[in-house]
């Protein structure tokens, strides 16, 4: 078991303060659903990314439509947003998205105040893990959730790492407990 | 200038008025001859606080972000600390400062490789050709070391004339890294400014290096018509013994070339190069050296069994060369003192032993210091290695297939991969006959070899690509313009007005390494987008051979379809690493020759005019290395954005504006003294891509300028809005801050920008066209 805690990149070790391991999919819900002001970040390799919904683009559009995250979209992606008809989405590079995040003063993308959980899709491993290393260092007013399938130890929670199938299920089973309470 | 240091005089016995002295002794410790009649300005020679206000002028703009890739330090025995949410040390240090004290680390890394390898050529250059060896660096130009003339406020004559040059850099550095020991420096702007410093100096140490080896190799000089030469690993005939030459100092790979010259042996040899030791050996000598490839071709070349010997000198070589060429059975000549590999010191030997001894097998290879003997070494024992090497196999697509059934599916491989490819799943594929798979990788991967070290059955995965891709690889033959040298004063007339009017949209520079997300065919892509829309792109090193390595239908590379002259439309291989002083040169060149502000020692102003109206931006898309994040520097604090790709985020530090912030883009109108808002222009410094589309929007962004005319400026919105639209199908929503009056709409998108300016209640004039400044001592008349 404790195998699994490792990151997914071997030599991408961080220090002594680690991501929580989800153990079930409801415990992100109930984090999302008690947050004020959630954002959910989606990467390029959205598109790459299977799951029960198509891709990780559909995932984002139904968490989106929850109610319960703004989404912000990062690379090229948001084109592939409208296209797919959801034109509530916000495009900004991650990195500087991360630079805003930091700043408790920053009102957000629709400048209605502060986020206070961001959550986590779609990006190569490496990429997500240093933006996460910045708010884990810069931002401690901030908590994350990574919701890829791969455990990244500077979020404030994360999967293990997961197989697809499995991870595939919990995704959906986050959603599908957005929608019914939103 | 001319300088002659530590003369002494030794008089016997001399009268004067004032009586008689014996065995009177004068010693001198540095004598100069001055000839550059323009006066000196605020800043030569700078220490590393010097510039520092200027420094903080760009980071007040330009935040730092960090990232840290580790929590703790572990830098003194206090340690390890856990700096983790920016908790303090033992030392007091901070996570903030800590990042950036890695940074300089770095930087200074970066610019200590440039430096050593300028004091290796210009020593050794100095010895063969005369201290007194003119610098005649580039046709049609007298300016010939705009850094080094910038920086240290001399103008420098003959390749002798450098070494104060280089002293200067020398000491810079040992104070740069003094500021990194424990207890010393403790904020981390100041480390920052300490970075731009070590920036600065690394294209004075670039240019020492290059205009010295232009100077006495006779390397083009400064040549738009630079000679063709070929790229590929199918360019090489693997008839003939091959010698493999790798890293970034030319003097052995020229000995080598000479060597087979003066024997008549020219064609009897096959000579490749792999990063910028090849693209410096092209500019010696195109017709009888070859490029294989960029840096992440290393491996896979070894791998091919091609090379016969190896001559590695410095910089970015793999360090276990030694093993990776014993499993080939090809020895390998060190030649360079920072890179001696555990190898027996053969410098003072009898060529003829060393040659018997590796021809032999008696030792996996040898270090020889001195570049002559290497050339004479290398060839001669070459001459005797190939032919027993002949019989020498690698892996049959039958052993791939077999070996590739014992695959455990433990994805160790993929999980130790930087770009995590699917490598398990062509393994597997390659199991059941199906190579195809692997083949595909051949394009995508960096040739770190990561997967091969991790996976438990040892399979040797980059030879197994080599195997799968070799159709691939054998059609691997392109053309490359050998590196010109410099950009000629005479062009930087033709063009200047041009750029500092934003009339050309703008300067893109494609440099640094290969730690490609997804091939080097992006690098190609980038290059071509932007020359179609008749930006002026310059490129070096890796990223300058990538370009060549993809053609059109018609088997053209981008270097036969656009000219190598610096103007609209131009693709001009600048040449190797140390090229890329000549970029920052050419800014510098703008700024002096075309607005004729004072260069000499007045680094502060040159750069304020650069940041402010020179649209250039910088591009290291597989950048990996500290050079790269030095080179980074040099052009951050001359006011230059640099964008990386994806894995340059690894630099752990961004620097980014906030377009939001009305407060941070105020400049000085120069005509009269007050303070005027001009946008978000250029938005970033230092900025990373998480996708090549990304990354082009950005470009186009990033050339915007306070300076631009509004017919620049249109121009300059036309890429950034087509682009936009093109990639992320829509209009940036941040126009507004980006169009300061209507006249900057361009004109077949006015009615639909304008309706998307009007709702985001846009005000005309509201952003100024100065003529913009951030040094308030640059103001001609208060208001």
């Amino acid at each position: 078991m404790s195998a699994r805690l490792e990151p997914w990149q071997r030599a991408e070790i961080p220090g002594p303060k680690k991501a929580l391991v989800i153990s079930k999919p409801g415990v992100v819900s109930a984090i999302v659903r008690r947050a004020k002001r959630v954002l959910l970040i989606v990467g390029s390799k959205a598109m790459e990314v299977k799951t029960e919904d198509g891709d990780l683009i559909d995932s984002a559009i139904r968490l989106g439509r929850t109610g319960k995250v703004q989404v912000a979209v990062t690379g090229h992606l948001i084109g592939e947003f409208i296209r797919r008809g959801f034109k509530g989405a916000y495009t900004i590079p991650l990195f500087n998205l991360g630079d805003r995040l930091r700043d408790p003063e920053w009102e957000g993308l629709d400048g209605k105040g502060p986020y206070d959980l961001v959550l986590l899709l779609g990006f190569p491993y490496y990429y997500e893990w240093l933006l996460l290393s910045g708010l884990k260092h810069f931002a401690p007013h901030l908590r994350t959730i990574s919701l890829g399938r791969f455990y990244q130890p500077h979020a404030s929670w994360s999967f293990p790492n997961t197989l697809p199938e499995e991870w595939r299920g919990y995704l959906s089973k986050i959603i599908e407990d957005l929608e019914v309470s939103g | 200038m001319v300088s002659r240091k530590n003369l002494r005089w030794k008089i016997d016995e001399v009268k004067t008025s004032l009586g008689t002295f014996k065995g009177l002794e004068i010693s001198v410790g540095r004598l100069y001859v001055e000839d550059w009649e323009e006066p000196m300005g605020p800043t030569p020679f700078p220490s590393i606080t010097d510039l520092r206000d200027w420094d903080r002028k760009l980071l007040s703009r330009y935040r730092p972000f960090y990232m840290p890739f580790c929590d703790l330090c572990c830098l003194c025995t206090f340690g390890k600390c856990d700096l983790t949410g920016n908790k303090r040390g033992a030392c007091g240090i901070d996570m903030a400062t800590q990042q950036s004290r890695i940074v300089l680390l770095a930087a200074c890394i970066g610019v200590s490789a440039h430096a050593g390898h300028a004091r290796h050529l210009l020593e050794h250059l100095k010895e063969y050709y005369g201290e007194d060896t003119p610098l005649d660096v580039a046709m049609n130009t007298d300016l010939e070391a705009p850094n080094t003339r910038l920086v240290c406020g001399v103008r420098p004559r003959t390749i002798g004339d450098l070494e104060d040059v280089l002293d200067y850099v020398e000491t810079q550095i040992v104070h740069l890294v003094s500021s990194c020991h424990t207890g010393q420096e403790g904020d981390n702007i100041d480390f920052e400014s300490k970075v731009f410093h070590a920036g600065m100096l690394d294209h004075v140490a670039m240019e020492v290096a290059d205009i010295v080896q232009i100077a006495s190799l006779d390397l083009p000089k400064g040549d738009p018509e630079a000679p063709m030469t070929q790229i590929g690993f199918g360019t090489i005939d693997k008839s003939k013994p091959v010698i493999m030459v790798i890293g970034h100092n030319v003097l052995p790979s020229v000995d080598i070339i000479d060597y087979l010259m003066e024997r008549n042996l020219f064609g009897e040899v096959e000579v490749g190069g792999l990063c910028c030791t090849a693209i410096d050996m092209t500019r010696y000598n195109n017709k009888m050296a070859k490029i294989i490839g960029p840096i992440s071709w290393q491996m896979r070349f070894i791998r091919s069994g091609i090379p016969d010997l190896i001559v590695v000198d410095e910089q970015c070589i793999r360090v276990d060369v030694v093993q990776q060429a014993q499993k080939i059975g090809a020895p390998v000549i060190a030649t360079n003192e920072k890179s001696c590999l555990g190898l027996p010191d053969r410098t003072h030997a009898d060529p003829k032993e060393i040659v018997e001894e590796l021809a032999e097998g008696k030792v996996p290879g040898v270090l020889i210091l001195d570049p002559k003997k290497v050339g004479e070494v290398a060839v001669e024992a070459v001459l005797r290695i190939a032919p027993k090497r002949r019989g020498f196999k690698t892996l049959t697509r039958e052993e791939v297939q077999e070996a590739a059934k014992r695959c455990r599916g433990c994805l160790e491989c993929v999980r130790a991969c930087p770009n995590t490819l699917p490598i398990q799943e062509a393994v597997k594929a390659a199991s059941q006959g199906d190579f195809s798979k692997l083949a595909a990788l051949y394009d995508l991967c960096v040739g770190c070899a990561r997967c091969e070290h991790a996976c438990p059955e040892g399979f040797p995965i980059i030879s197994f690509m080599n195997r799968a891709a070799e159709e691939k690889i054998a059609d691997e033959r392109f053309n490359i313009r050998v590196g010109r040298g410099a950009v000629q004063d005479v062009e930087i007339r033709e063009v200047g007005r041009s750029i500092v009017l934003g009339e050309i949209p703008g300067i893109l520079a494609l440099v640094g390494c290969a730690n490609y997300p997804r091939g080097g065919v992006e690098v190609a892509r980038l290059a071509e987008e932007f020359l179609k829309r008749r930006y002026i792109v310059v490129a070096t090193g890796c990223a300058a051979m990538s370009i060549a390595m993809v053609k059109n239908e018609e088997g053209e590379t981008l270097y036969e379809r656009y000219p190598g002259i610096f103007d609209a439309g131009g693709l001009l291989n600048i040449g190797s690493c140390v090229s890329n002083s000549h970029i920052s040169g050419a800014a510098i060149k703008i700024a002096s020759i075309f607005a004729k502000r004072p260069l000499r020692a007045n680094y502060e102003e040159i750069a304020d005019y650069i940041y402010n109206r020179v649209g250039a931006v910088g591009v290291a898309w597989g950048a990996m290395s500290q050079k790269a994040a030095s080179i980074a520097a040099g052009f951050w604090r001359l006011g230059v954005p640099v964008i990386v790709g994806p894995h340059g985020s690894k630099y752990r530090r961004m620097l980014l504006g906030r377009k939001e912030r009305e407060e941070d883009w105020y400049v000085y109108d120069a005509r009269t003294g007050r303070r005027v808002y001009v946008g978000p222009v250029p938005e970033h410094l230092f900025y990373a891509a998480e996708t090549l589309e990304e990354a082009m929007v950005m470009v186009a962004k990033l050339c915007m300028r306070p300076n631009d005319t509004s017919k620049g400026r249109a121009i300059k919105l036309t890429h950034y809005i087509d682009l936009h639209k093109r990639y992320y199908g829509t209009l940036p929503e941040d126009l507004p801050l980006y169009v300061r009056r209507e006249s900057d709409i361009p004109f077949t998108m006015r009615s639909e920008i304008l309706k998307v300016l009007k709702a985001a209640g846009w005000e005309e004039g509201k952003i100024e066209t100065p003529d913009p400044t951030l040094l308030e001592r640059l103001i001609r008349r208060r208001a």
